[in-house]
């Protein structure tokens, strides 16, 4: 009797524990990945851009035919897979990270004042983002990009603009819910301006949400920079980002797939870590969220 | 303890809310004064009135359904009706202050007790480093807050009901307000915890002569806490005077109704007291007195005419036909 109990006072605490830690494949996955990111020219065996026109097309090297020297294969450029799959990385996420970086300063501004001073202001500022909300997203960058021309620069843009709407909306709920509080009145009661009301005491409480926001829109971003790019309007080419390299081996699928795959493969793979690990910081967050 | 001018002179304050539904007369005329050391007790039921005076008082209604639409408030001279936004921010915090109910929300749960305080006596007193540091802690052990010194790094929640409500009045009082407006501030705590605050309070009026208006629905509050009380009923003020006064001659219904609803000890009552009917409609209120329909001692010019102020005694009005007619 009495070592059932302990036994599962011991299983509670270890459960318990590793809900605090986070989930530990995905956290590994991101892990490589942002270490291959910052160490691409000592990982790559290869330069990502530079192809041996003698070599294209070699399979990967469990098949007939296949190398040590091209694990993953090359494309028909004869460019390395695996060292564009690891260069891949730094575009990914520096364009997601900048976008959402973008799109969130531009959102959660927005969310904070339209929350807090309401009236006009709000109703300005959330029919914009309805507005915003409602674009076709893959058509509007299409569009976008054609009219300009695809450079990482547009591209993070592009991104933004579609994306800003959504911090917006949801910081502007917070905003609403926790302006209500007794202490942002007390806060008026003591003589605090509006600016100094918003930035100190009703950001600091919309982070934890914001932090989750963030987290679950990289994985969306990533998909998003991948499409992009597969149509020929996120970054351009000869640049190793996945998107491109998909488009690239989209007329080879049967002869050829391991141009599309593995790079498909690197994106799913990143997409679902990180939305795993968005979904355990969501998870972690929440009852602090519900002290409020 | 009079004063040469009194602190804060009400007069004939009007707050209405304007709704789909009509003009809800929240706060419909009333006068009161108040002088520096003093406790006003402002007491009532629910609806009565009590909140939207205290937020009148600094100009906090919620707009633009509610607005202050007549009357005159003037704190130490000065109409506060007429500042503009800028001078009463000015005033706010170094000169009236509040105290809220909910001590669960009257404090920023993301940020830690020492950042709270120090940025309301940052604002008033522009203090820096150590002296910041030290007024502070000063503050803090006003309230006999333990442990002051390992508080300031702590976060809101890892802090008791009560001790929360110390520390919100920490910092109403950091600043050495002339006025604190404490609006229910032990109705969320349990009842030990009540009498310790409220002596506590007492203990910060008598070290710093702040007046306190203190709004409250219990008697026993008023009883051991106010010098003065003030009975709201449908968004005026029925019966003004001092504590002892209206405690010993009550001279409106609804106040002796309310002093007769108190279980006591000594009567032995068999039933509890209750009064009859609900609080009036503030959105379509009668002519006449907003009380004569529960009112055991109606009369019929009850209902036509709002009743003027009778004087008790020296210092205590009540605004009933009824008195007037006892009076003459």
């Amino acid at each position: 009797m009495e070592s059932y109990d302990m036994e599962k006072t011991l299983w509670a605490t270890l459960r318990r524990a590793s809900r605090r830690q986070p989930p530990f494949v995905p956290s590994l996955i991101l892990s490589a990945l942002v270490f291959a990111a910052i160490f691409s020219p000592y990982l790559a065996p290869h330069d990502p851009t530079e192809g041996d026109i003698t070599r294209k097309s070699i399979p990967p090297v469990w098949m007939e035919r296949g190398t040590w020297e091209h694990p993953l294969g090359t494309d028909r450029f004869g460019r390395d897979v695996l060292s564009r799959i690891i260069y891949g990385t730094r575009i990914s996420l520096a364009v997601s990270l900048i976008a959402i970086g973008v799109a969130g300063t531009v959102g959660t501004t927005v969310g904070l004042v339209s929350g807090y001073r309401g009236g006009v202001t709000d109703a300005v500022l959330m029919r914009l983002t309805d507005i915003g909300l409602s674009l076709p997203t893959i058509l509007i960058a299409v569009v976008l990009v054609a009219v300009s021309e695809p450079s990482f620069r547009n591209v993070i843009l592009v991104i933004a603009l579609l994306l800003w709407p959504r911090f917006a909306r949801q910081v502007r709920g917070e905003t609403l819910a926790i302006k209500e509080q007794d202490f942002v009145a007390l806060a008026v009661v003591a003589g605090r301006s509006s600016l100094w009301i918003i930035s100190r005491h009703i950001f600091p409480n919309v982070v934890p949400t914001l932090l989750v926001i963030c987290t679950l829109q990289v994985g969306y971003v990533i998909l998003l920079e991948g499409s992009l790019s597969f149509l020929g309007v996120g970054v351009p080419p000869p640049n190793p980002a996945w998107g491109l390299m998909i488009a690239d081996g989209r007329g080879f699928l049967a002869t050829a797939w391991w141009i599309s795959l593995f790079p498909g493969l690197a994106m799913l793979l990143t997409v679902l870590a990180v939305n795993l690990m968005g979904d355990w910081l969501r998870d972690r967050l929440d009852p602090k969220l519900r002290q409020i | 303890m009079q004063e040469a001018s009194p602190l804060l002179v009400v007069e004939d304050l009007r707050t209405y809310f304007f709704t789909r539904r009509g003009i809800i007369k929240a706060v419909d005329g009333i006068s009161f004064t108040l002088n520096a050391g003093e406790t006003l007790a402002l007491v009532g039921e629910s609806g009565s009135g009590k909140s939207v005076t205290c937020l009148s008082l600094v100009r906090l209604v919620p707009e633009p359904a509610g607005r202050i639409v007549g009357g005159r408030v003037l704190f130490e001279g000065e109409d506060l009706l007429r500042k503009s936004p800028a001078e009463m921010r000015r005033v706010r915090g170094k000169q009236i202050a509040m105290v809220l109910q909910d001590p669960m929300t009257s404090l920023n749960p993301a940020l830690t007790i020492g950042t709270q305080v120090t940025e309301v006596v940052r604002l008033h007193q522009g203090l820096r480093g150590s002296s910041l540091r030290t007024r502070v802690l000063e503050a803090l052990r006003r309230l006999r807050i333990p442990g002051a010194e390992a508080r300031l790094q702590h976060y809101p929640h890892q802090l008791s009901g009560g001790m929360r409500q110390r520390v919100s009045s920490a910092i109403a009082m950091s600043c050495m307000p002339r006025l604190l407006i404490a609006d229910e501030p032990t109705t969320s705590l349990d009842v030990t915890i009540q009498a310790q605050y409220l002596e506590l309070l007492k203990e910060v009026q008598a070290q710093t002569g702040v007046a306190i208006i203190l709004v409250t629905h219990d008697f026993g509050i008023v009883a051991a806490n106010a010098d003065r009380v003030a009975v709201m009923y449908a968004g005026r003020i029925v019966e003004l005077g001092s504590t002892l006064h209206v405690f010993n001659s009550p001279s409106h219904p609804y106040t002796q109704a309310l002093l007769q609803c108190l279980p006591s000890v000594e009567l032995k009552r068999p039933h509890l007291v209750e009064i009859g009917g609900q609080p009036p409609d503030l959105a379509s209120l009668p002519p006449g007195c907003p009380f004569a329909a529960r009112c055991a001692k109606r009369q019929p010019i009850c209902d036509e005419e709002y009743p003027p102020a009778v004087a008790i005694e020296a210092g205590h009005v009540a605004h009933c036909w009824v008195a007037a007619a006892v009076e003459a």
